[in-house]
């Protein structure tokens, strides 16, 4: 009987595959006279092609076309109505008597928007860390509910960053929720988003609250990977708690540390719709980051003149600024891994 | 033999069947014409709509599609699409000169070309390139003018007299001030956060806008004593920094929930709120448009309105802007909308029993002639957006404390500038 079975399942099997033969031969139609001219070896960037050709169309390509727009001026889109080329773009940007000062500066929105990133992206990050880090060894303990936890930190990575900004609004308005609850409690209301000394912290901390579920998730996975007998052979030797959280839990920790440190940063720096939705980078421009500077300099001017030149040379300073970090980023992270494999 | 005979003649009859229908569908096609629209909620939206179904089943040659979108897409979207060659065919426009090179011609296709000069002749101006004289790219849907609005019921809860014509800034800001002290009304004033708001203020103050050639000249001393007031009304409590905080850079934003909640005394905005008010704050309180406040130069708000403009054209575009722009198609949509009419013989009936309302259209109808020449040659001047926005970013940022108000002036003056020299070069 089972015997029967195996071979009406082999006889499916069979057929359900000749579809599947059919395409691989057509396609060895194909690539084999090519495999002839070009070789085995250069086989690899065949397969690579489809990929290359999306590549170069959406990122290449644009990356190029910026380029140009930051070496051109005027108010038109098209390439051919544009003054070309010129470096007047990038003097602007930074034309400053000193670049400590934003008020000094041509472009002070832009620079504005540099430290306020740099101060988002420091806090921001150094936050969020310590309290990925803080949930997912909370959540690694055997609690009650631990799934159910797992879901309810990881549930606002879903949203939207539009959902979060309106959501948060709500909550944090003078008229919102937070305020009601202070006030049934006889305090005065404050203006989490309208102050400039609580704005920053108010867009720091949603924004924590949105991405820290991905996080921890990183940071739980390198905590599962630990193996046990570490700890148990730590526990057999009287190891305090804390000594075998900062010398066994945390160095073999630190690889996704690293990675949780790159992503977070790349991600931090490139905030803006939450944080539009959330405050329009204002009050004044307290939380106005370097990409709220380009789209409202090339795409947002209300009228004014939509300066596609200026934003293009802001993006490329961006575009560097990213580069950098993340070679920086690779080379420690190297760096660390060949030192694992030295010991 | 026969059968096959048979289903090749069927094949070729079905054959040119097919090929003759797709040719008369091709040949009978309605032809699309779209609209970018954005209206101040359902009392603009459903009288535009309705229109634009009237008129697709009278021409079912012509198919116009309405599209309805926020008043930022109308602000920032429309011109990226526009310098890209795309872009719809007509779209309610307030940028009225801001984007006039992108603005067809539709003489051709218009029934009577003398209505429109006829009808909206000092509009017109508005919307066409410096020299041209005789361009039409279409009308006025609305007029607007700028000034403010009281909640009566507070100022009588507080037994404070609403102030008459020639009332000052000053003066009213503190009759403001003590009918919330008296009320309990947390907000005293507040403003629409827009440059074009606080401009009528400015020209009453004795702002200029332009030199002596004409040109772009924003900070004088009119300007300065304006801003000036609106930042010690805003460090004294007298307007919340809660508003204008909100948001950065030159972003509109209006104070309707505080006003609708009763939160607010005097709001600063203009006449496009009376559909709104009639139908948001409805008998909660009562509400009155006030005449425009005075400077030492003048009591003047500033003139304003959106158009329906044309970017392509042709015989649809021209037929549908003939209907939009008849006198009984404009007639029932500002009856409707309760605004004020940018044609300039126009009868309206009003469809609103609101007392507040009717108050508050003679006021705004009443101010028409007494809008000051500067405001009039401002709102025409195709540049305007430009200082509004240098206006109302550089001086949201001193409000919270980035810059003082002397480096807030210098910056508009480069703002301007610096603006005016990437749009013309040099």
């Amino acid at each position: 009987m089972e015997n029967i079975r195996n071979q009406t399942k082999i006889f499916f099997l069979r057929i359900l595959n000749i579809p599947f033969a059919f395409l691989m031969h057509a396609i060895d139609l194909i690539m084999w006279p090519i495999q002839k001219i070009i070789g085995v070896r250069n086989m690899p960037y065949i397969f690579l092609l489809p990929n290359l050709i999306f590549f170069g169309l959406f990122v290449i390509i644009p990356l190029g076309a910026n380029f140009f727009f930051s070496l051109s001026s005027g108010d038109d889109l098209l390439f051919a109505e544009r003054e070309l080329p010129t470096t007047k773009q990038y003097d602007q940007l930074f034309d400053c008597e000193s670049y400590l000062n934003p008020n000094t500066c041509t472009e002070d929105f832009f620079w504005r928007g540099v430290y306020n990133t740099i101060f988002f992206v420091v806090f921001q990050v150094g936050l969020m860390i310590f309290f990925s880090v803080l949930t997912a060894v909370i959540l690694n303990k055997k609690i009650i509910g631990r799934g159910f936890f797992r879901s309810v930190f990881f549930f606002p990575v879903l949203l939207s960053p539009v959902v979060v900004g309106l959501i948060w609004q709500w909550i944090l308005l003078k008229n919102g929720a937070f305020n009601a609850i202070i006030e049934s409690y006889g305090g005065d209301k404050v203006s989490f988003l309208t102050d400039p000394s609580w704005a920053m912290a108010s867009v720091i901390f949603v924004s924590i609250w949105a991405h820290m579920g991905f996080y921890t998730l990183i940071v739980l996975a390198g905590l599962q990977a630990i193996p046990p007998n570490l700890y148990e052979a730590a526990e057999m030797d009287g190891t305090s708690r804390e000594r075998i959280f900062f010398r066994i839990t945390l160095p073999l920790l630190m690889p996704n540390l690293l990675v949780v440190f790159i992503l977070a940063s790349i991600k931090g720096v490139q905030t803006f719709d939450e944080i539009y939705v959330l405050t329009g980078g204002g009050p004044g421009t307290s939380t106005s980051l370097i990409v709220q500077y380009i789209f409202t300099t090339g795409f947002a001017s209300s009228g004014s003149v939509q300066n596609f030149g200026l934003a293009a040379a802001a993006s490329m300073v961006l575009g560097v600024v990213l580069l950098f970090l993340t070679l920086m980023q690779l080379y420690f992270s190297r760096n660390k891994e060949s030192k694992h494999q030295e010991i | 033999m026969m059968n096959f005979k048979f289903i090749l003649k069927a094949i070729s009859v079905a054959l040119v069947s097919f090929s003759l229908t797709l040719i008369s569908a091709v040949s009978f096609a309605a032809t699309d014409v779209r609209i970018m629209w954005y209206g101040d909620g359902d009392k603009e939206n459903v009288p535009i709509a309705a229109q634009i179904d009237e008129f697709n089943a009278a021409n079912p040659d012509i198919n116009v599609i309405l599209d309805i979108v926020p008043y930022d897409a109308i602000m920032n979207t429309l011109p990226i699409q526009l310098a890209a060659g795309e872009g719809p065919d007509i779209a309610r426009v307030t940028d009225l000169g801001g984007l006039n090179k992108y603005y067809a011609d539709i003489t051709p296709y218009v029934a009577d070309p003398s209505y429109y000069e006829k009808s909206f002749g000092p509009f017109l101006n508005w919307y066409r390139k410096p020299g041209d004289t005789t361009s039409i790219h279409g009308f006025h849907s609305t007029m607007t003018v700028t000034g403010p609005y009281v909640n009566k019921t507070l100022f009588e809860q507080a037994g404070v007299d609403l102030l008459g014509p020639g009332a000052t800034w000053e003066e009213w800001a503190a009759a403001s001030i003590e009918v919330a002290e008296k009320t309990g009304t947390p907000i005293p004033m507040a403003w629409d956060r827009s440059g074009h708001r606080v401009s009528g203020p400015a020209i009453s103050m004795g702002a200029k806008y332009f030199d002596s050639n004409g040109d772009p000249k924003l900070v004088d001393d009119g300007l300065k004593a304006m801003t000036q007031m609106l930042y010690d009304w805003h460090q004294a409590g007298t307007m919340s920094k809660d508003l204008w905080g909100s948001v950065s850079g030159s972003k509109y934003h209006a104070p309707n929930d505080w006003w609708n909640a009763a939160e607010v005394v005097f709001m600063m905005s203009g006449s496009w709120q009376i559909g709104r008010f009639a139908n948001e704050v409805g008998d909660d309180f009562d509400w009155w448009a006030v005449p425009a406040p005075c400077g030492p130069a003048a009591c003047t708000g500033m003139p304003g309105g959106n158009a329906l403009l044309a970017f392509n054209a042709n015989p649809a575009v021209g037929k549908v802007m003939d209907y939009l722009s008849s006198k009984e198609q404009l007639s029932s949509f500002i009856g409707q909308v309760l605004a004020i009419p940018g044609h300039l013989d126009l009868q309206v009936d009003y469809q609103t029993d609101d007392p507040n309302a009717k108050h508050a259209l003679n006021t705004f109808a009443g101010a028409v002639p007494t809008i000051d020449q500067v405001a009039f040659d401002l709102q025409a001047h195709v540049d305007n957006r430009i200082m509004f926005n240098a206006i109302i970013s550089r001086l949201g940022q001193a409000i919270v404390g980035e810059m003082t108000m002397e480096e807030a002036w210098t910056r508009m003056d480069e703002d301007v500038e610096k603006q005016l020299k990437e749009k013309y070069g040099g």
